[in-house]
């Protein structure tokens, strides 16, 4: 194979096709971008699981004039209770600098709370984490210096779910978008092969092989695919330095949110990269056998 | 072993490059056969005028020869190899034994003269060394010496011809077909086409030329195979292009 000959073919079908070639690379962009941000939502979401679930299941809020036996009562039920795995105290105190901590982005807000305003609490991790009920039962609020008890397992599940949802929708429209792609790609391919045809033809008639009539087609949209790859993830690193570091600065500090690190961009570029060639190649070789002939 | 041996005098050719036996081609769109029931058979190194007028089956005749078309029923057989039973893959081995002119020179327009040779030998993957060789001397052959840096739209029709001949030839083909190779010519560069092409048999390559010119086939005295209406109607060594006229 001359690989001179094949790469001049490739540049002169991508520059002859240009607004075509554009459209193609800024399709496959964006559909190659959502993509990897749908898989860093998915990771970032795994990891949140782990922040939170392995940490709290329920809360047990304790009420303002809770008195010492109270307290005692409900910390000896709790030791004593078959449905309990572990549980931690939180004081009044260790409460308002859990809180400095989660907000130290928006001082007015820590500033305006009074240190006791935040109740004390039973953070309680339970061996099955559905049966929420049991306890709830155990702990009527209002009596006995309780409050309130609190499924976070339950307010986890709808912020999962939610996150779960924008990684979904993420992914469909990568989806949807790489259809486009994949159909202008074809239409670029037939158009490159349209424009090409007299080369086509009389390389057919001197007998080129199949091969070195289709691999400049094939490459020009690989090439093309592997651009779209690559501003794919220069997307997803201005995402990160633009708006994940700078906005989300305050809660990744705190804990709440996990950060994107640069490997988990560093893992997804080369599957973004595969995708966006394959895809690519294949859409142009599916093209090549189906509408041209070469 | 005996299959053997004879699959080996199969392959190599010894006199006879083309060999139709009942060849019929019909197209779907159409209710008569384009080709109908034509055998013929040509020798290696002869020099073929297929006549008839517009519609008759030259053109079918020569794209079945490339296998650009497969026939209805019977049997091709070129240089030795038979095109019924031939795999997709092995077709452009084919057709690189095979040169091919057109009426309208079929030349790419952004290339040189030295281009559009070379072209063919790139596609079929020559060494460069080969290529920077032969396509100056296939360009002096064809009387083309000094133009090899001109693009085609710079050359008279004639010029364009010869550089298209230059192509389908640069391979050394063991048969040329040429499809109204003159059409588009008035009569005196016809006249230089025809020498480049007797020249070019002279080497030893066969040639197939469909032509409409009757001055040419008259004066040149050579077989004429004439289709009607997709059937062959006559084969004549030394024929002119109408009885009687």
């Amino acid at each position: 194979m001359r690989v001179n000959f094949v790469l001049s073919e490739v540049a002169t079908g991508l520059r002859r096709n240009l607004t075509m070639t554009v459209a193609m690379i800024l399709t496959t962009a964006i559909s190659l971008g959502l993509m990897g941000t749908g898989l860093l939502i998915a990771g970032m979401i795994s990891d949140m699981k782990e922040i939170y679930y392995d940490k709290v299941q329920v809360s047990i809020f304790l009420a303002d004039g809770v008195t010492d036996e109270q307290r005692s009562a409900i910390e000896t039920q709790l030791k004593d209770s078959p449905e309990v795995k572990s549980y931690l105290y939180e004081s009044k105190d260790e409460a308002y600098q859990r809180f400095q901590q989660q907000f130290s982005q928006q001082p007015e807000l820590v500033q305006n709370t009074p240190p006791d305003a935040l109740p004390e609490s039973f953070r309680v991790e339970l061996v099955n984490p559905e049966r929420y009920e049991v306890i709830k039962a155990e702990f009527p609020a209002g009596a006995n210096g309780v409050d309130q008890v609190r499924d976070e397992g339950d307010f986890l599940d709808r912020l999962f779910s939610l996150l779960n949802g924008a990684r979904n929708a993420t992914i469909a429209v990568a989806v949807i978008q790489a259809l486009a792609a994949l159909l202008l790609i074809s239409n670029t391919i037939q158009l490159a092969a349209f424009n090409r045809r007299n080369e086509t033809n009389i390389m057919r008639l001197v007998g080129a092989s199949r091969w070195y009539t289709q691999l400049p087609f094939i490459l020009e949209a690989a090439v093309a695919g592997l651009i779209g790859a690559l501003l794919a993830v220069g997307g997803l690193i201005l995402t990160k330095v633009l708006f994940v570091d700078r906005t989300l600065a305050g809660p990744i500090k705190a804990g709440i949110i996990p950060p994107v690190d640069w490997s988990a961009i560093v893992f997804i570029s080369p599957i973004i990269a595969a995708a966006g060639v394959g895809l690519a190649g294949v859409a142009a070789y599916v093209t090549l056998r189906l509408y041209v002939r070469l | 072993m005996a299959n053997g041996a004879l699959s080996w005098l199969g392959q190599v050719p010894w006199r006879l490059v083309i060999e139709l036996q009942h060849v019929t081609k019909l197209y779907p769109a159409s209710g008569r056969p384009a080709l109908d029931d034509v055998s013929t058979e040509i020798d290696k190194g002869e020099f073929v005028f297929l006549i008839g007028s517009s519609g008759s089956g030259k053109s079918t005749f020569l794209r079945l020869l490339l296998k650009e078309d497969t026939p209805t029923s019977g049997t091709i057989v070129v240089n030795g190899k038979t095109l019924n039973t031939m795999s997709k893959w092995q077709v452009p081995k084919l057709r690189r034994t095979m040169g091919c002119v057109f009426q309208d020179f079929r030349l790419l327009r952004d290339r040189t003269v030295a281009q559009n040779v070379a072209f063919a030998l790139e596609v079929i993957n020559k060494p460069q060394r080969t290529i920077k060789r032969v396509v100056p001397e296939v360009l002096e052959m064809v009387g083309l010496e000094g133009k090899a840096q001109r693009l085609p739209g710079e050359l008279s029709g004639g010029e364009q011809q010869r550089v298209a001949i230059a192509r389908a030839f640069v391979n050394r083909p063991l048969v040329l077909l040429a499809d109204e190779p003159t059409g588009n010519l008035d009569p005196e560069t016809s006249e230089g086409i025809m020498l480049l092409l007797e020249r070019i048999n002279r080497t030893g390559t066969t040639v197939i030329m469909a032509t409409h010119d009757y001055h040419i086939v008259d004066s040149m005295r050579r077989r004429v195979i004439e289709l009607n209406g997709g059937v062959l109607t006559r084969d004549q060594s030394r024929g002119v292009y109408g009885v009687g006229r």
